[in-house]
């Protein structure tokens, strides 16, 4: 069976290595570039004083390469899914070959998780080798950009996207398996995965651990803004953007004082008054507000991104052996 | 003798429709079995609980006294061809050999690459480019060279000009002569019959109207025509299938054990074709004023 | 080696039309002693029927002592039959010439002449196997 499954998969397969040699190929020609570029110039930075430049100027390096491999990642679980996971069986039914694939000498039960296992490591296989070689070109342009949770970054980095394709490939299966069709089975392999892949990266990540809270004292350099939010209401915000530690997720930050309260509206009145375009003295403002105040950060620390890569995966590997089990139980039913 | 296929009260149903019913045979080992009737009639709904890719609704069948698909065994015992001979259009018909030397632990790949030769076909060529009987006969290849107890084809010929037709039946009755395999045969053809099928199975409206050993059916059905006759006439060991009547005169379709001895009557033996519509006929339209019974031979 | 027809208009089973062409041809000297009659594969190779039917065909030939069948070789001719004497044909010939001559002045055309005919044959036929 695993013969017979293979003379089915080879030209997919071939297809696939082939795509991924080309990339290979781009990537390697690239990326001693890229790692020499970094060298010389952002690593350097500091003694130069240009950090900001030579940082902007580094982390524009084949812009169109980076746009592109981004898409890919993104798009690679996507269309295993659709056109490796969908077609499977359901093309089967369409075309009436499951009363020749099924009338041979292996069971049924067999022949699925033969095809099954097969689709799945391939799968998992070339979403691995993407995302290792991409991670590995890519490795000093996150380093500057910092920011690896970025909620695009994370899936399409590391192992989380082997999580996805094989599942992705699972989901495709299972609804060609249900629906006979091909086309619907696409259809529902495209909304679900996405529509998974995002539910969980809005409602599970976040949660996957508690978040770490700290303080940080409001300096002259913080971006606190102050703002009318509704007639006589005054408040203080600020931005996540200005919070700086590196390589953490950064959730919030809120403006409290010791016992954990926000700025009152008679008290932002009072000690900043406010113009068309905010405090007419940010300063004062600011220092006014440093002293009773402080920064309250919520966040995952940077250590944290490995034992979220590795959930996330796991979520999702669980996922794919769910709708696998699914798939070897509705097929024992002969009912066609 | 040993039964190949035995079904009890065997049904299935979709939704409201029946498409089976009431559906009990016990089909011997080693015979050629026609199973014919109408469009819609059940036969193909009996070949795929046969071979296990449906499941009954009620009653039961034992497939080579196992359950149908019960495992490689069984599923090695039993070659299957599909209404339209379904084949892997990326194939080749060499690969498609080698997918059943992968599937099938009985395969014989000399007896499978000979017949692929024999009948001119290249090994090399996609399935979905082949014609509607190069496929058939590649689907008829594949399910011969498992080498199984039992043959099940549906509706192998019924999209095949009449050359085609008859290279695939010369095809069949030689893989019959060869090897010591039973074989279903589907059809809602009646021509050719006699020549090829030993048994007849007759399907119509999803129940089972006739069902025998071909000799047996012809020696005990006769036409007789005579003058005009109430049927209620006739003695009550003659069962009437069919029967006409013109003013004067009057044709019946009996079924009897008896012999014909009544001087009036002339006799003259039915075919099986005239057998076959005959109790279709009767199926599509059985009319209060005929002693009528289920068709079935003992 | 003889070649078998088969004509599906006539009606007429298909094992017995198999008998029939043997016992013609031992008739006609196109079959004699030993040779083989062929095989229930090349036969329903060329005709596309059930191989029980030739079975059957043989069945009755060697029933009738006219073949025989050696294991693992084939089915032999083993008699022959007498070729009608061309004088009793003559016989008969004169005699149906006769016959036909009163049926056709008694007012019978050549349709009801042959239901005669196929009666006849039928009936004597039948009888005699019987």
């Amino acid at each position: 069976m695993i013969r017979f499954a293979w003379l089915q998969f080879r030209m997919q397969a071939a297809v696939a290595a082939g795509a991924l040699a080309i990339v290979a190929v781009v990537l390697a020609l690239t990326g001693p570039n890229l790692v020499h570029l970094y060298d010389t110039t952002v690593a350097s930075c500091a003694v130069h004083h240009d950090c900001p430049t030579a940082t902007t100027d580094f982390t524009d390096t084949d812009g169109p390469l980076q746009v592109f491999l981004d898409f890919l990642l993104l798009t690679v679980p996507l269309l295993i899914g659709m056109f490796w996971g969908a077609p499977l069986i359901s093309r089967e039914f369409e075309t009436g070959t499951f009363r020749l694939a099924w009338t041979q000498g292996v069971t049924r039960t067999r022949w699925l998780a033969v095809k099954l296992g097969l689709g799945a490591v391939a799968s998992a296989a070339i979403a691995g080798l993407l995302s290792l070689m991409v991670s590995w070109w890519s490795s000093q342009l996150d380093y500057v950009s910092a920011n690896p949770f970025d909620s695009l970054r994370f899936g399409i980095r590391d192992v989380v996207p082997i999580g996805y394709a094989a599942f992705a490939f699972a989901l495709g299966l299972s609804a060609g398996l249900l629906f006979r069709r091909m086309l619907p089975a696409m259809l529902v392999a495209l909304v679900g995965f996405v529509a998974a892949r995002e539910a969980v990266t809005a409602w599970v990540r976040p949660h996957l651990f508690t978040p770490l809270q700290q303080s940080l004292p409001i300096t002259t350099a913080t971006p606190v803004s102050i703002d009318q939010t509704s007639p006589g209401v005054i408040k203080a915000f600020e931005n996540t953007r200005g919070i700086s530690l590196p390589g953490a997720w950064v959730y919030s930050v809120q403006i409290v004082d010791q016992a954990g309260h926000t700025p009152t509206t008679s008290f932002l009145s009072g000690a900043c008054h406010l113009g068309n375009y905010g405090p007419l003295n940010p300063r004062d403002c600011t220092a006014r507000l440093a002293a009773t105040f402080h920064q309250l950060v919520t966040y995952q620390p940077g250590g944290r991104y490995w034992p979220m890569q590795w959930y996330e995966l796991a979520i999702f590997l669980s996922g794919s052996i769910v709708l696998a089990g699914f798939c070897f139980w509705w097929i024992r039913r002969p009912v066609i | 003798m040993t039964v190949v296929i035995q079904t009890n009260g065997l049904g299935k149903r979709y939704g409201r429709q029946w498409a089976l019913r009431d559906c009990t045979l016990g089909i011997p080992e080693g015979k050629v079995v026609g199973l014919v009737g109408p469009n819609g009639a059940g036969k193909t709904t009996l070949l795929n609980l046969a071979v296990g890719l449906l499941a009954p609704t009620c009653g039961a069948i034992t497939v080579l006294g196992g359950p149908p698909s019960d495992g490689p065994a069984q599923l090695e015992k039993v070659g299957f061809v599909a209404q339209d001979t379904p084949a892997y259009a990326g194939l080749s018909v060499g690969k498609h050999l080698l997918m059943g030397s992968y599937l099938n632990a009985n395969w014989n790949q000399e007896l499978a690459k000979d017949r692929i030769d024999q009948l001119g076909l290249d090994p090399r060529q996609k399935a979905g480019s082949l014609s509607g009987g190069q496929r058939a006969q590649l689907a008829l290849t594949m399910a011969i060279a498992k080498q199984p107890a039992l043959l099940l084809l549906d509706e192998p010929v019924a999209s095949l000009d009449p050359l085609a037709r008859r290279e695939f039946l010369q095809g069949l009755m030689e893989i019959v002569a060869e090897h010591a395999v039973s074989v279903v045969l589907s059809s809602h053809l009646i021509a050719d019959l006699e020549r090829v099928c030993d048994y007849l199975v007759l399907l119509v409206a999803s129940h089972v109207q006739l069902a025998g050993e071909v000799t047996a059916l012809l020696a005990t059905h006769q036409r007789l025509s005579g003058p005009r006759r109430d049927p209620r006439s006739l003695p009550s060991s003659h069962e009437i299938i069919e029967e006409s009547h013109t003013g004067k005169q009057s044709t019946f379709l009996v079924r009897t054990d008896q012999p014909i001895l009544d001087p009036a009557w002339t006799v003259k033996p039915v075919t099986l074709d005239e057998l076959v519509l005959a109790y279709m006929g009767r199926a599509r339209n059985p009319s209060p004023g005929r002693r009528s019974g289920l068709g079935v031979a003992p | 080696m003889i070649e078998f027809q088969l004509d599906t208009t006539s009606g007429v089973a298909t094992y017995l039309q198999l008998v029939q062409q043997v016992r013609q041809a031992l008739q006609l000297g196109i079959l004699e002693p030993g040779d083989q009659l062929p095989t229930a594969q090349q036969v329903v190779a060329k005709l596309a029927i059930n191989p029980n039917t030739v079975l059957k065909a043989y069945r009755d030939l060697e029933r009738e002592g006219l073949v025989r069948p050696r294991p693992g070789q084939g089915t032999f001719v083993v008699r022959t039959l007498p070729r009608s004497d061309p004088a009793a044909q003559g016989r008969f010939l004169a005699s149906m010439t006769a016959w036909l001559q009163e049926a056709r002045a008694a007012g019978l055309g050549p349709d009801d002449i042959e239901a005669i005919y196929r009666t006849a044959v039928r009936n004597s036929f039948a009888e005699g196997a019987a």
